[in-house]
């Protein structure tokens, strides 16, 4: 069976009172750029209340669903046959043939849910219920009707045109991107921020992203890994503008300067801290990191607070409740594990020390970096103005 | 300046490769099975290559087979070999320092229920022969020894290693890898008693995709590819014109004035080792002259990560490969390094330099001065 339409459902944008038009104009324009890079050409039209993606030419089914389901805002997307001829006998005809279709294993239960949106329509939604499920019962004496869990609810909606649809595939969920303002995110090339920059996009917010590069340290296939991740999650969250920073010089001068085991935690303070002056001016309003309580050093409550002291931007740190498996279960999920697990070294681990401090002391660590006051600022502006920007899409 | 260090992994082509490549991808592009002339011009390069090859061996132009390169060779040659002889026994040996196209085919022998003996080497690489004596048994089918170690140079003696294995045993064949090997040696499979031997053509400046097994009259092996019947049933499939155009043409280029190529080649290397000796810490893992390969230089710098030391040569246009990358990510092959007893602390701080017939002396100079440079700064700054 062709399908040449699709009925999009949302669920939380229909909540937003005056400002749904907002959310519904962003999650057409999502589901735009979505189609864009499928084969086929697609219109997309709302009506009352409703999103229709209509098929315009020949496309792959399953790459169209594909693509949907990677629009935040979409709860289900439900292929329709949409028919004109509003002609009782017609639909009759069609809901017959589609069930037949559809379910080729003709052992389930079904209730028919006949709406009138045209009031003019001269059959009551009662009468087309019974009637339909008499047609199909007729058609397949193996099914019997169950009004109270049916395994199949057919819908069969007359409004200017019939839509009969049955089919509930599962969006991602969410809001559609660009709904709520734009953040930063630190990309590492490790498992856990691909799937903090894809949670942190589900809720609707663009995401920009910054990456420290140490060469030598690091290679350049480190690099295109983290390219390629940006990549892997812009299928979800829309274009990443990826901002690459030579961190080399800086991480040299802290292990010149800084005690070896709080080299780690003063390397993310200034990370943290040159992320958030590239997040002013590329206009991101937070930053996003991968970090979950206590799964390295870095990441102790100790270790948290001592790097978050140094922005005042907002950190969002959606993984921070999550086991290390339930953080591979989305990457697997979403398509960013097989990136994520090449083995190349990212500049986390180049010098880390064979004891790192897992406690540290604030005091200590300002202490610290006051040996680094000469030239740090000089340096961290260096890094900032020299940063590459790479379109990720 | 650019020096291109990295011969042992894949060369650049010859202008005259590249040429031949071309006219038969563009002129003479005809299906070499086809009955008309477009199919005869084509065939026409396969049998030029093969006569050139056969030529540069002395042995019969049937007894050549082309391949998609090195492993495909090795894989015929091992899992091809090992099935044809299955009635006459059960048992082959190898060494424990085998490139993974030699290594992962015995694995998976090994899961079919072949039984393998891999033989350890020693310092220098070369396996002892007194362990092959008593390693052979009337049930062996197979030995497969590389011709030169692709991470240090080593040579095997691949003469003596042949009498031994038919001394014990006149049944089991004998491999030999030889994708280090062909074009920097002499190599004569009648007189040094090599029945299968595997040939890439990119190690030779000649095109990626493309190589040779020497197979022996008489020898038994079972193809891995099944289809039109082409090369006489053995390995089905349109042949490579371009690519074995382009792999003749590069044995032929090789193997033409061989003795001086083969002295500038050999210059490079000592040059290089010599000059090695100039910085602190280095210690060269292979050997000067004739007694390791002619085109790879294994040396290990104390206190620098390979990886790091490549990337940082890299960026001043100077490639070189770090020695025991390709082993480290599979724990269970055991590396070469290791095998010749490397010590630890070189293990990650060993690369291989290795030349060919576009290397130049200058670019040797400007390798010895930039490790100058780099080493210090690069010993400053070290993990843990």
């Amino acid at each position: 069976m062709v399908y040449q339409s699709f009925l999009i459902k949302y669920a939380e944008i229909g909540t937003k009172g005056k400002n749904r038009y907002l959310f519904e104009d962003a999650l057409i324009r999502q589901i735009k750029n979505a189609l864009r890079r499928v084969d086929g050409r697609f219109s997309i039209s709302k009506e009352s209340g409703r999103i229709y993606v209509q098929a315009e030419s020949d496309y792959d089914y399953d790459e169209v669903i594909e693509a949907l389901q990677r629009v935040f805002g979409i709860a289900w997307i439900c292929p329709m046959l949409q028919i004109e001829d509003k002609d009782f006998d017609h639909i009759r005809q069609v809901v017959t043939e589609y069930i037949k279709e559809a379910y080729p294993d003709r052992h389930f239960t079904f209730k028919v849910d006949s709406r009138r949106a045209d009031k003019t329509y001269p059959i009551h939604s009662e009468e087309m219920n019974r009637q339909l499920g008499e047609a199909i019962l007729d058609a397949c004496p193996e099914t019997s009707v169950d009004v109270h869990k049916p395994q199949v609810l057919l819908k069969v909606e007359v409004r200017k045109v019939v839509n009969i649809y049955s089919l509930m595939i599962p969006g991602p969920g969410g809001m559609p991107v660009g709904t709520n303002g734009k953040a930063m995110l630190l990309l590492s090339g490790g498992i856990d921020s691909p799937v903090a920059g894809y949670m942190i996009a589900k809720r609707g917010v663009k995401i920009d992203a910054v990456y420290f590069h140490a060469p030598p340290y690091t290679s350049d296939r480190a690099k295109q890994k983290v390219v390629d991740l940006a990549k892997l999650v812009a299928r979800y969250s829309g274009p990443i503008p990826l901002a690459i920073v030579n961190f080399t010089d800086i991480q040299l001068y802290i292990y010149e300067q800084c005690p070896h085991e709080e080299l780690t935690i003063i390397m993310r303070r200034y990370m943290m801290r040159i992320a958030e002056e590239l997040a002013k001016k590329m206009d991101s309003l937070a930053l996003i990191t991968g970090e979950s309580i206590g799964q390295v050093a870095s990441q102790t409550v100790q270790s948290l607070a001592a790097t978050n002291e140094v922005c005042t931007m907002p950190v969002f740190r959606p993984l921070i409740g999550f086991d290390k498996q339930e953080i591979i279960d989305i990457s697997e999920k979403i398509g960013t594990f097989e990136t994520s697990i090449q083995p190349y070294e990212d500049c986390c681990t180049i010098f880390v020390a064979k004891h790192p401090v897992i406690k540290p002391n604030l005091n200590m660590i300002r202490k610290s970096e006051l040996n680094l006051q000469e030239k740090i600022d000089e340096m961290v502006k260096e890094a900032i103005d020299s940063a590459e920007l790479v379109w990720c899409e | 300046m650019e020096a291109y260090f990295d011969n042992a992994a894949t060369t650049r082509v010859l202008d005259s490769v590249r040429d031949i490549v071309v006219k038969a991808m563009t002129e003479d592009y005809g299906n070499p099975s086809a009955k008309h002339r477009k199919g005869m011009e084509a065939e026409e390069y396969i049998r030029r290559a093969r006569a050139i090859i056969a030529g540069t061996l002395k042995v019969p132009e049937k007894e050549i087979l082309f391949t998609s390169g090195g492993s495909e060779s090795n894989n015929m040659a091992l899992i091809g070999g090992a099935l044809a002889n299955r009635r006459a026994g059960n048992h082959l040996i190898t060494t424990a320092v085998e490139h993974p196209s030699v290594y992962n085919p015995m694995a998976y022998l090994e899961e079919l229920g072949f039984e393998i003996t891999y033989l350890p080497v020693d310092h220098n690489g070369h396996i002892s022969l007194e362990q092959l004596k008593e390693a052979v048994r009337p049930d062996t089918i197979l030995v497969s020894v590389m011709y030169v170690n692709n991470e240090v140079g080593a040579v095997e003696p691949v003469e003596e290693i042949a009498r031994i294995v038919k001394e014990r045993n006149p049944a089991a064949l004998f491999h030999v890898d030889a994708i280090q090997a062909y074009g920097k040696y002499v190599i004569r499979p009648k007189k040094q008693g090599i029945d299968l031997m595997s040939v890439s053509g990119h190690k030779i400046h000649g095109p990626k995709g493309v190589g040779f097994l020497y197979i022996r009259s008489g020898v038994k092996i079972r193809p891995l590819i099944y289809g039109g019947g082409q090369q006489g049933n053995l390995r089905s499939g349109t042949e490579n014109v371009p690519g074995v155009a382009g792999l003749g043409e590069a044995a032929r280029v090789m193997y033409e004035n061989h003795q001086e190529k083969l002295d500038r080649i050999t210059a490079l290397k000592d040059y290089m080792t010599d000059r090695l000796g100039e910085i602190e810490g280095a210690v060269v893992n292979s050997r000067k002259g004739a007694e390791s390969a002619p085109q790879i230089v294994s040396v290990s710098f104390e206190g620098v990560r390979s990886e790091v030391l490549l990337h940082a040569l890299e960026d001043r246009g100077i490639y070189v490969s770090s020695g025991s990358a390709c082993s480290s990510h599979h724990p269970g092959v055991s590396g070469t390094l290791k095998g010749i007893g490397l010590e630890q602390r070189y293990l990650d701080a060993t690369v291989r330099i290795s030349f060919g017939l576009f290397n130049r002396m200058e670019e040797i100079d400007y390798c010895i001065d930039t490790l100058k440079e780099l080493l210090p700064v690069l010993r400053r700054y070290r993990r843990g």
